[in-house]
């Protein structure tokens, strides 16, 4: 069996980083192959290397049989490759057929390509209407359409990068069958993500990437997930500490909480306790960390802090109440990348640590309390001059967090905590979270990871299409009772995978 | 009343010219505030080759020319060097009206030669100009680089990671908005004023502007904003001819109110919600810059 | 072939140095076009730039360097703190308009009586005045979501149609044989804004430039409300997030550089144009933006970048004199000026690199 596509050597030098360092591995036909590593192993350089986004500085590819050195993506679709994003692939105000055209070469006319679209849809099980726009469309049907767009051009390599991070795990399951119906059929399949559990059930091979080079290629059923995990960290996972914890009284009450993109929300939070929110991007979190942090103020009564109706109050006068957040998006939401880290403590720690007094700043006591976080969470970088956009994702979050942290909140509710961050900063987040609790603060964690989740928190509910589901004690929750919680499959069919 | 036509049609072609220029721009997902300098400029370029030649014709092909040169150097900042779209425009504006104040001293009291009238008594640029509303329509909606120029102007990172060259669509687009701006502000020296006066367009691009905004980036909105500002033109003429008693200088604010008015209206209709039309294309105004 | 590799912040030397380089590339390319004219290019850059300074008539020009400074750099201090917040108030030439008839409009409401209260109550008139014309696109913006830059533009258009019908209209002067254009206010001691100290160009309106430039700089390096104007404009969901209310910053911004346009508009015309006509408007407004770029949005830079404008505001006339050189040189001049900054600016963004 001569294998789809084979790597040798490839490597990819950017400023500063390393990339990729003689990456070699291969993928055969009719195989799942994973691509596996922490954020910033490398992953997205190799892939986009593949699909012609990006030339390799040495190395060579080969695709069935041929040199494969693809100039641009168009290059290397016409040679059998196609990819499905992670995101940065749709166009929300265009239709899916012409989402759809603009990812082939030769789109039919426009009454041809919605029958073929048709009639892929129905052949995968994936249905889905030519001529709706994106912008209306959920996470799994956008990502339908993606891979339908695939579809068309009968790829010889198709390549998935992370797709069931925007998934719910029913959603998920159909994506596998639809992938395992592709793969009998001979095509091969690099699958990208770090979802060690996935892949241990859903694919042949694994190779595993670290620091931009290959660790080792493995058969990842035959390994535990801890034994991958280690593989991919290159040492023990760190085992959080959840001990020493005892929920008090009731400090904060969201009642009938309605906004853009959330309807009706409602929930309690005691002293001391984890309240994890979990759900699929897109459904809410974003509106509710806003109602919450007072950036999107609401009705009245709606956000009442011991006692203390907040909800017509700004960010700043919840922040002197001691209602602290940090957001997802660290790079423009955060944080400033632009400014230094002693500028961006002004951005939420003005009143509370005194950095800001009758509107004149500071700027020693910004520096010295950027130290003091620097110092606290252990950030990597030279120092509170630097701009927040030259610290690594793990760094600024660390940063970030511990921001907030330092200002002794009563209660601190933080959006994907550890999304895009390497497994040491992650585990450190976490532990920052649970001795904040340990404090007897409240926190509340909105996350799209549910073994963060799991570990976290101890309470569990679910953000569905701006609904906040009935919260459950985390003790004792089966994968399935969460899955049905985050809205089951979104209503999609299950795919019907023929003989 | 077909006076009253001909006048609004060509009171209104200049802004329809720059404006359905600045639209498929602003499909591509830039923002070109220059269109100001580039009309000026094609009025001059345009009316000096129409005087040395005799031929209006040659006259728009020249100012169609400038207007692309001008849009160049737009393109080259903002395209290669990544200034700021908003900034560079501005600076398009300041240029081009100094380079024509240098350079149309000489042609200024000179007469433009006439152009000739078409079908209804409607020269041949008012023709094309509305000619080009459904061409611009149908290669926009109906053909595949139509396609690939609203997915640049949309998402500028999912065009590039499907491979399209973002930077060359966007340099053609500018190019052709460049074209366009030159002929609308041709029209004005050669066609409705006939001669060069420093200035003469007098903030018909920004007008244009205004009405891409007013259009909801649709080539026929395009067409309507043009007649409703042609119309408020010739109205506020024909209230001077007919000695109202209302000052000159009041009345010809008229088009710079109207275009404030109708940009509040159709903003508000954005902003609350009601409209079923378009909205600014998703990239508008970012800067793209890929690393390989 | 180049490459280009973002830096992480603005280096501070290239933001330094790129204004330097654009002034001696403006020069360069300059001195090529009066070539090409058939001028002799070292004799009219010498006359440009040189000569108002330190040439012969340099007695009469340099006083000039502070009038024509003081509004540029008055009204370029609001434009840097919207520009930094990324507000777009490109008609402060209308402010400026609105601001200088609105102060005439006090002194000739009042002539001829002379009373110490008319220079004030003239001050806080053109103040006012610009602020309100300011706060029409502030206001249009944030109910409506009506674009500033096109709104604030439109209305200085409609600004010089109201110069022109005071000139011809409600302030005509009815001594002035029937031309258009009020009464010439330096001649009404009262509301005149006269040389303080004579022959260095000193005016009421260069002393409001030096508190504007102070002031701003405070607000900018000093208080929180210029770090939340920084902070708007760099990350404007941060700036939220920070608790900053938008429709607050586009009201100050557009509020406070109208003013501050208002009021240079008035130190004018109560000063050296000394009365409203048709043509008032002279371009204050539009060159401030350049200064304000120029300047790098910093107070020093657009003291600097003032002078600088100036400079080339006299030299340009003493070149039209003296060479013959076309008045609209200057214009041009400072629109290359400001597409080399903006063109150079991606030094302080990006580094260079050779591709391996």
């Amino acid at each position: 069996m001569t294998d789809v596509f084979q790597a040798e050597g490839l490597g990819k030098t950017y400023p500063g980083v390393r990339a990729n360092d003689a990456v070699s591995f291969a993928v055969g036909p009719g195989e799942i192959h994973a691509l596996l590593g922490e954020n910033g192993a490398g992953k997205s350089t190799l892939v986009k290397m593949i699909y012609g986004l990006v030339r390799p500085d040495d190395g060579a590819m080969t695709l069935l049989g041929a040199p494969h050195a693809p100039a641009d993506p168009r290059a290397a679709r016409a040679a059998g490759v196609a990819m499905v994003f992670q995101h940065f692939s749709l166009f929300d105000a265009l239709t899916v057929a012409e989402n759809v055209a603009l990812g082939m070469e030769n789109p039919p006319p426009r009454t041809d390509l919605a029958r073929r679209i048709a009639e892929v849809s129905q052949a995968y099980g994936l249905p889905l209407n030519p001529a709706r726009r994106i912008a209306s469309l959920s996470a799994g049907e956008r990502q339908r359409v993606e891979i339908i767009r695939c579809l068309l051009q009968d790829p010889r390599l198709l390549i998935m990068d992370e797709p069931t991070s925007v998934l719910t795990p029913q959603e998920a399951e159909i994506l596998f069958a639809t992938l395992r119906q592709l793969a009998a059929q001979g095509t091969a399949i690099l699958y990208i993500s770090h979802k060690l559990d996935e892949i241990r059930t859903h694919c042949d091979r694994a190779t595993i990437l670290r620091h931009g080079k290959v660790v080792g290629t493995v058969d990842p059923r035959a390994h535990s997930a801890r034994e991958l995990a280690a593989m991919m960290v290159g040492a023990e996972m760190r085992v959080v500490d959840r001990s020493g914890r005892v929920p008090g009284a009731e400090i904060l009450a969201v009642s009938g909480l309605s906004a853009a993109g959330l309807r009706g929300v409602s929930l309690t939070l005691r002293a001391g306790e984890i309240l994890g929110i979990g759900g699929v991007a897109g459904n809410g979190q974003e509106a509710l960390l806003a109602a919450l942090s007072g950036e999107e103020p609401t009705a009245p009564g709606t956000v009442v802090m011991d006692g203390t109706d907040l909800s017509a109050m700004g960010p700043e006068a919840r922040r002197r109440l001691g209602l602290l957040a940090a957001p997802e998006d660290r790079l423009g939401h955060a944080a400033v990348p632009e400014f230094s880290l002693a500028e961006n403590t002004l951005l939420t720690a003005g009143a509370r640590q005194g950095l800001v007094r009758h509107g004149l700043v500071d700027h020693g006591a910004a520096r010295r309390f950027a130290e003091a976080v620097i110092r606290a969470f252990d950030v990597r970088t030279p120092g509170p001059g630097t701009a927040a956009g030259a610290l690594s994702g793990g760094n600024l979050q660390k940063f970030v967090i511990g921001r907030e942290v330092l200002g002794k909140p009563r209660v601190l509710v933080v959006n994907q905590p550890t999304w895009g961050v390497d497994a040491g900063a992650a585990a450190q987040v976490r532990q920052a979270l649970l001795d904040l609790a340990g404090n007897e603060a409240g926190v509340i964690v909105i996350s799209q990871d549910l073994d963060e989740l799991l570990e976290l928190s101890d309470r569990f509910c679910a953000l569905n299409e701006g609904r906040l589901s009935a919260p459950r004690p985390t003790e004792g929750l089966s994968l399935e009772e969460i899955g049905l919680m985050l809205g089951g499959a979104h209503g999609m069919e299950v795919a019907h995978v023929p003989a | 009343m077909m006076t009253v036509l001909i006048l609004l049609m060509g009171a209104a072609t200049p802004i329809l010219f720059a404006a359905l220029g600045e639209l498929v721009v602003e499909r591509a997902g830039v923002l070109n505030l220059g269109v100001e300098g580039m009309m000026i400029g094609g009025a001059l370029a345009g009316f000096a080759a129409a005087h040395a030649t005799g031929s209006p014709a040659v006259g728009f092909a020249v100012a169609a020319l400038a207007g692309a040169a001008l849009s160049m150097l737009f393109a080259v900042m903002t395209q290669y060097l990544l200034s700021n779209q908003v900034a560079t425009g501005l600076a398009l504006v300041l240029f081009g009206l100094g380079l024509t104040a240098m350079f149309g001293k000489p042609y200024e009291g000179v007469k433009a030669p006439a152009m000739m009238a078409g079908p209804l008594g409607l020269n041949g640029m008012i023709w094309l100009g509305l000619a080009l509303v459904p061409a611009v329509w149908w290669g926009l909606t109906r053909t595949r680089p139509g396609l690939i120029l609203r997915a640049v102007g949309e998402n500028h990172d999912a065009a590039h990671a499907l491979g399209y060259p973002v930077r060359r669509v966007r340099i053609l687009a500018i190019a052709f908005g460049g074209a366009m701006a030159g002929m609308g502000g041709a029209y004005v020296s050669i066609a409705t004023v006939l001669q060069w006066t420093e200035g003469m367009t007098a903030g018909a691009g920004w007008i244009a502007l205004a009405i891409v905004v007013f259009a909801q980036w649709n080539p026929w909105g395009v067409l309507a904003g043009a007649w409703l500002f042609g119309g408020v033109t010739v109205l506020q003429l024909r209230l001077q001819a007919a000695g109202v008693a209302v000052p000159v200088q009041l009345l010809s604010m008229a088009p710079y109110l109207a275009t404030i008015l109708v940009l509040v209206l159709i903003s508000a209709r954005q902003k609350f919600g009601r409209s079923g039309g378009g909205s600014a294309p998703g990239s508008l105004g970012r800067s793209f810059h890929a690393l390989r | 072939m180049f490459r280009l590799e973002p830096r992480a912040s603005a280096s501070l030397g290239w933001q330094i140095a790129t204004p330097v380089l654009a002034v001696l590339a403006t020069m360069l390319v300059g001195g090529i076009l009066f070539a090409a004219m058939g001028f002799d290019p070292l004799a009219a850059i010498r006359t440009i730039f040189w000569d108002p300074l330190f040439g012969p008539a340099s007695g009469y020009s340099r006083p000039q360097l502070l009038v024509k400074a003081g509004p540029l750099i008055l009204i370029a201090c609001g434009l840097a703190l919207g520009f930094r917040a990324g507000i777009w108030n490109i008609g402060a030439e209308g402010q400026y308009i609105i601001g200088a008839i609105c102060g005439a409009a006090v002194a000739l409401a009042a002539y001829p009586l002379d009373a110490f209260w008319i220079f004030p109550a003239m001050i806080l008139a053109g103040a006012a005045g610009g602020w309100a014309w300011g706060m029409i696109p502030a206001l249009l913006r944030n109910w409506f979501g009506a674009s500033e830059i096109l709104v604030s533009l439109m209305l200085v258009y409609v600004a010089q149609k109201i110069a022109a019908w005071m000139a011809f209209g409600p302030m005509k002067n009815p001594e002035g044989f029937n031309f258009p254009g009020s009464r010439n206010l330096q001649q009404y001691e009262a509301a005149a804004n006269p040389e303080l100290i004579a022959g260095s160009g000193l005016h009421w309106g260069v002393v409001a430039a030096g508190v504007a430039l102070a002031l701003t700089w405070f607000v900018m390096s000093r208080h929180i409300l210029g770090f939340q104007i920084r902070t708007a404009g760099a990350a404007p969901r941060a700036a939220r997030f920070a608790g900053v209310r938008p429709e607050r910053l586009v009201a100050l911004c557009l509020g406070v550089s109208g003013a501050l346009a208002g009021l240079a508009g008035l130190f004018e015309v109560a000063g050296p144009a000394g009365q409203i006509t048709e043509s008032f408007g002279s371009g204050y407004g539009f060159t401030a933006i350049i200064v304000a770029f120029l300047g790098r949005l910093h107070p020093l830079g657009i003291l600097l970048a003032g002078l600088l404008m100036a400079l080339t505001y006299i030299g340009g006339e003493l070149a039209q004199m003296m060479l013959n050189l076309p008045a609209a040189t200057v214009q041009v001049f400072q629109g290359m000026l400001l597409f080399f900054l903006l063109g150079f600016d991606i030094l302080t963004r990006y580094r260079i690199r050779r591709r391996a």
